[in-house]
């Protein structure tokens, strides 16, 4: 297809069960012999399940091809460019296609676009779309409609919340601004079914980036007939393997099979409902009474009763996020006072919190850029792999000469957004600041929006909770955010020796080069300790056995089109 | 009869209290609870925040020294137990309290008045009364934090109306009394007659009202709590730990039994004293 | 009556506008904005939502939009689900509280004034007991507990109801949170018209018909019934409005579309047209609610007729 494709994908996929079958290792270590040989036994048998999930030509489907999804909350819109959030992307996955669109395991695979090529310098895209790709009323998808979906993203009238996404665009970010004109936006049609894309710089990441939902089309004629009511029942003209047939706020959205879709022939499945259910809990039981086939999320306090009866159903897979705490350092205690940043964060012990407290599998963090992204190799801190006690030691000495200890005990406040999961990690931080260190901690918890706006400003802010998930699958997608100027730098982080670095790795086309200015930006930023990064995510899912086409990816993207239900 | 008629209004209520086995029972229980509560963590080796990691979400043992187990965070559920109990009878006394010490002197003055500052004074009551309250606490709570002393307030802001109307309609009858007119006339302030006459008969009521608040107002905070705006980390309410428990009650039971029949027995008693309360009293006086 | 209730519905206005007053300038004092996320807008784009949605201007000029919207009966755009208005958000949430509400009012109604007159017919019996003790669980036990374990033992256990879900309002859909709301309201209503028959029994028209020989089925339903149930009605007005905007958990935990769970979505995400909208139209509903009680109380109880006669 194109030699820009990050290979991490296939590495990853891999690498997650033989992470799986490791962690099955550790736990064998802790029990009798005979238990030893009957797990092994189990855990040869799962992995050997596992691999030949992968070849599901000989399944029986049921008769009747219907999945229901739990999706968490109410998507707020299902107009690609007017959303925000994983509930109206996982739904727009279904309603629309973009250029570039995703196979089961995660690899960029074409979608209206049916090839494309890119200059020597990375920085002028030409894609060929395909003649059959249609509109959900049987217009032809054409180029003219890429470019004015696009214009409509960059257009600040439209008030996107994503139309950051397409940035590396020629002049995106202006148009974005308010100082150039939308139609000088770098995308050109030529004919029907060629599309011109220029970009700013070379941007290696940017063909997985056209699989974000706020990438993709939508049909003219519809949006400007009926505005800001298009995208709901009756008025939605998508271009996906479904359309859009009930949109019962709160209760349900029913979606079915689009007939004019290019690949119909390949869509198994008659009809998706997807559940907004906000509370964990609620989902799990109606999982429980057959009545959703793929869960969202998984509540943790349930994870010891789902290990020992669902444990088939239960897909853990690490993805590209990373979950943190940030130091506010522009204020005192923090401001100016590395020793004490380092102190606190070595003190952690990351492989307790995830192994005895969250209990799903999350991978403690020494770095901040997760594992497995594409054209990347990690860097972590040095004393990862010290014992707890040489870290102790060296963090008692820090926070001395810090000007902390007996005498003048640090009082800190964290801060978090009200979750279960957040309050628990809250906690324990805070005990074993208190248990090594002799600091006493606050908890303070504020509800989500609030939360942000006192993290913005910050003024009030000490300690914060924060995560990144990538946008894309790239180390750039992490980087960004501690740079001086970008907009979620909630730390206050300002290095310009690291601003530098990334400028230069944005104007870099060798990807081995641009990789060494990335990994060397984040040695320095590791070094200087403006966050804390505690783990890397997982994504948790239960999924019915008879549900087929499923597949754990990094991106944790799961589109309709690719699922069955098996005979059962 | 005529020896009762001899004995004083308290002393003939407390009889007749005392008649109600299931009231008796309960403030036996109650007061024992607060004992409990009050001393118990002290006879504990743990306390509630320490985490111990070798026994998350251990089960309750006589071994381990972890009496109701430990929860998921592996601090000791007996100390937390009895230290959301404490907050919750503590929300539920206060916020009363608040509600009482507004609703009392609001009804009162309103009464005692009468004429036009009554009439405009209710009409406030009756304007308050169409406001969705607890969405206006939701509201609170979700803008301003979690501070114990807001939920106090909030709490305390939405019951204070009940018991204004009530004591309105019983000082319109008191302040006809005799004892009253001669107050007045021997020229004792407003102020005065309301403190010293009007408020102290209004006792009964008060404290059977007292005890039918206490519980609402602990399963507001609860409520609350459930909705993840109670009260903040380390402290915790019972409301707190029981929403916790029902999430993992599968996983770890003891997490929802032990918070849950404390809060179950707590509200169980203060009704049932209230309704004994409410019994012995004179009922059509209550209402 | 019709005068008293027309004066009833003028006197309400001032109620609405602090209503509205209130829940405006709340929601406008919260930290945080309807268009805060964790990734942060473009300074023009975030510029341009807000003149869309008039939040550039001076708060009290926002507020005459507001009212002037209002006052031709429209609720503006949600700020968070984009593609609906809050007027016709209201209009899918209201009737499923509503139906949801009154049906479980209607079944604690039934089961619960049972209870408490039974009770009170044998007062201080072993019956009266049991039958206060049980009712009282519904008190004890918050619906948030009641509600999993319901949907343990029927849904997953026994599995012949669904575990939540509307189903566009199916009925086995409903049973478990009717029962759910309704348990408390039970107890509470079994208490009142326990409290009021034993009142109503030692009166001396009732003690007249027992003296009559009358039978006792006859007599507890012809004459004790009515004035028993006068305090369970007056109980009704506010105890319905409470039971529809306490909603949110039974809500919640069912996955019911309800207006209660629009309205914690949109505190939340600080949609304030929404939060606006719930609040005054439940501002309204609840003084209809009253008036409503009133009036049935009046044709109750001739005294109270009267009264309002008078005033």
């Amino acid at each position: 297809m194109n030699d820009l494709m990050p290979c991490g994908k296939q590495a990853t996929m891999t690498s997650t069960k033989s992470a799986l079958i490791q962690r099955l290792d550790n736990e064998i270590k802790n029990m009798s012999p005979l238990a030893k040989q009957i797990l092994q036994l189990i855990s040869l048998c799962a992995y050997i399940l596992l691999a030949s999930a992968n070849c599901h030509a000989a399944d029986v489907l049921a008769p009747n091809q219907v999945l229901h999804r739990g999706n968490g909350s109410e998507p707020q819109s299902l107009d690609p460019h007017k959303s925000e959030g994983v509930p109206s992307a996982n739904i727009q996955k279904d309603l629309y296609e973009g250029l570039v669109c995703e196979s089961p395991s995660g690899e960029l695979v074409p979608g209206v676009a049916s090839s494309w090529s890119v200059d020597k310098k990375g920085m002028r895209y030409l894609f060929t779309l395909r003649k059959d790709a249609k509109w959900s009323n049987g217009d032809p998808v054409t180029a003219d409609d890429f470019v004015y979906s696009w214009r409509r993203i960059v257009d600040p009238k439209t008030g996107s919340y994503y139309a950051q996404t397409l940035a590396p665009v020629l002049n995106a970010e202006d148009i974005i601004k308010g100082t150039k004109k939308v139609t000088s936006l770098g995308i050109r049609a030529i004919g029907k079914y060629q599309l011109e894309v220029k970009l700013k710089g070379p941007t290696p990441y940017f063909i997985g980036l056209l699989t974000h939902s706020s990438t993709y089309p939508v049909h003219k004629a519809s949006v400007e007939k009926h505005g800001n009511r298009f995208a709901r029942v009756g008025n939605l003209i998508g271009n996906g393997a479904f359309v859009l047939k009930e949109w019962s706020i709160q209760s349900h959205i029913l979606l079915e099979r689009n007939p004019h879709y290019w690949d119909n022939k390949n869509t198994k499945l008659d009809k998706v409902y997807y559940y907004p259910i906000e509370d964990q809990s609620s989902e799990l039981k109606r999982y429980r009474a057959g009545e959703i086939d793929i869960v969202e999320g998984i509540p943790i306090s349930q994870m010891p009763w789902l290990r020992k009866n669902l444990k088939q159903d239960l897909r853990l897979t690490p993805y590209l996020g990373i979950y943190y705490f940030g130091y506010n350092v522009t204020q005192p205690p923090f401001k100016d006072n590395k020793k004490l940043r380092q102190a606190l964060s070595m003190v952690i012990d990351r492989k307790v919190l995830t192994e005895k407290i969250l209990r799903t599998g999350e991978l403690p963090a020494y770095s901040w850029v997760p594992p497995n992204v594409a054209n990347y190799q990690q860097v972590e801190y040095e004393w990862k792999a010290w014992p707890m006690s040489r870290r102790i030691k060296y963090a008692k000495e820090l926070i001395k000469q810090a000007g902390y200890g007996k005498g003048k005990p640090l009082s800190v406040e964290i801060r978090y957004n009200t979750s279960e999961n957040h309050k628990k990690i809250a906690i324990v931080v805070a005990s074993m600041w208190k248990k090594h260190l002799g600091v006493k901690t606050k908890l303070h918890n504020e509800e989500w929006k609030v939360f942000l706006a006192n993290r913005k400003t910050k003024k009030h802010t000490q300690v914060f909770r924060s995560g990144w998930i990538a946008d894309y699958n790239d180390a750039f997608s992490f980087a960004e955010l501690l740079h001086s100027n970008h907009g979620v730098n909630d730390s206050g982080y300002s290095n310009p020796e690291y601003d530098a670095l990334l400028a230069q790795s944005a104007k870099e086309a060798d990807i081995e080069k641009r990789r060494k200015l990335l990994q060397q930006a984040e040695k320095i930023l590791l070094n200087d300790y403006p966050v804390i990064p505690i783990y890397y995510y997982m994504s948790k899912h239960l999924v019915k056995p008879y549900v087929g086409g499923y597949e754990d990816n990094t991106m944790d993207h799961h589109y309709s089109k690719h699922l069955y239900i098996k005979a059962h | 009869m005529a020896e009762v008629k001899s004995l004083s209004p308290g002393k003939q209520i407390w009889i007749r209290l005392k008649a109600n086995r299931a009231a008796v029972t309960s403030m036996g229980l109650i007061g024992l609870l607060i004992l409990m509560v009050l001393f118990a963590p002290w006879l504990s080796p743990f306390n509630g925040e320490d985490i111990d990691y070798e026994a998350i979400a251990a089960e309750p043992s006589l071994t381990s020294g972890h009496l109701f187990g430990t929860d998921s965070l592996g601090r000791d559920l007996f100390v937390r137990t009895m230290e959301g109990s404490r907050i919750s009878l503590a929300i539920g006394l206060v916020a009363t309290l608040v509600s009482l010490i507004i609703g009392i002197n609001y009804g009162a003055i309103a009464g005692y008045f009468g004429g036009r500052v009554d009439a405009v004074m209710m009409r406030i009551v009756d304007i308050l009364y169409a406001m969705p309250f607890m969405f206006f606490v939701i509201l609170l709570m979700v803008f301003f934090g979690r501070n114990i002393f807001l939920i106090f307030f909030a709490i305390g802001a939405i019951n204070w109306l009940d018991i204004a109307r009530i004591v309105r309609g019983q000082t319109l009858a008191i302040k006809q009394q005799s004892y009253v007119e001669a107050a007045r006339i021997y020229g004792a302030s407003h102020w005065h007659i309301i403190q010293r006459h009007i408020v102290p008969n209004l006792l009964g009521i008060v404290v059977v009202y007292i005890t039918l608040t206490i519980p609402q107002v602990i399963l507001v905070e609860s409520f609350l709590s459930f909705l993840g705006l109670g009260i903040q980390e380390p402290m915790t309410s019972l409301g707190a730990l029981v929403s916790e428990g029902a999430n993992e009650m599968e996983s770890y039971s003891w997490t929802l039994i032990f918070p849950a029949v404390f809060l179950s027995i707590i509200l169980f008693c203060f009704n049932f004293i209230g309704d004994g309360l409410r019994d012995a009293l004179d009922p059509k006086q209550v209402k | 009556m019709l005068e008293y209730f027309f004066r009833r519905l003028l006197g309400a206005i001032p109620t609405i506008f602090i209503i509205i007053l209130v829940s405006f300038f709340l929601i406008r004092l919260a930290p945080g904005g309807p268009f805060d996320f964790d990734k942060t807008l473009a300074p023009e784009i975030q510029a341009n939502l807000n003149t869309k949605f008039h939040l550039d201007e001076p708060v009290y000029v926002q507020f005459g939009y507001y009212l002037k919207d209002i006052l031709q009966g429209d609720f503006g755009p949600s700020f968070q689900y984009k593609n609906y208005t809050v007027t016709e958000l209201i209009a899918q949430g209201f009737p499923v509280s509503v139906q949801l509400g009154l049906s479980a009012m209607a079944l604690a109604l039934l089961l619960g004034s049972a209870a408490g007159i039974l009770a009170a017919y044998r007062q201080n019996s072993k019956f009266d007991y049991g039958v206060m003790t049980i009712s009282m669980l519904g008190i004890s036990v918050p619906n948030f507990v009641m509600a999993p374990i319901l949907i343990l033992i029927f849904a997953i256990v026994f599995s012949f109801l669904p575990a939540g879900g509307w189903n566009d309002g199916a009925f086995q859909n409903r049973i478990l949170p009717i029962v759910t709301l309704a348990l408390p309201q039970i107890a509470y209503i079994a208490r009142i018209s326990r409290g009021s028959m034993i009142e109503v029994l030692r009166s001396p028209f009732i003690r007249t018909a027992f003296s009559k020989g009358l039978p006792t089925f006859y007599i507890l339903t012809r004459h004790a019934l009515k004035p028993t149930l006068l305090p369970v009605i007056s109980y009704m007005g506010p105890a319905i409005a409470g039971i529809i905007t306490g909603s949110v958990v039974v809500e919640q935990i069912y996955g019911i579309p309800g207006l209660g769970r629009y309205f914690v979505q949109g505190a939340l995400n600080r949609d304030y047209t929404l939060v606006m909208g719930v609040v005054v139209f439940y501002g309204v509903f609840i003084i209809l609610l009253n008036l409503i009680v009133d009036l049935l109380y009046g044709w109750l109880d001739p005294q109270i007729r009267l009264q309002a006669r008078k005033t």
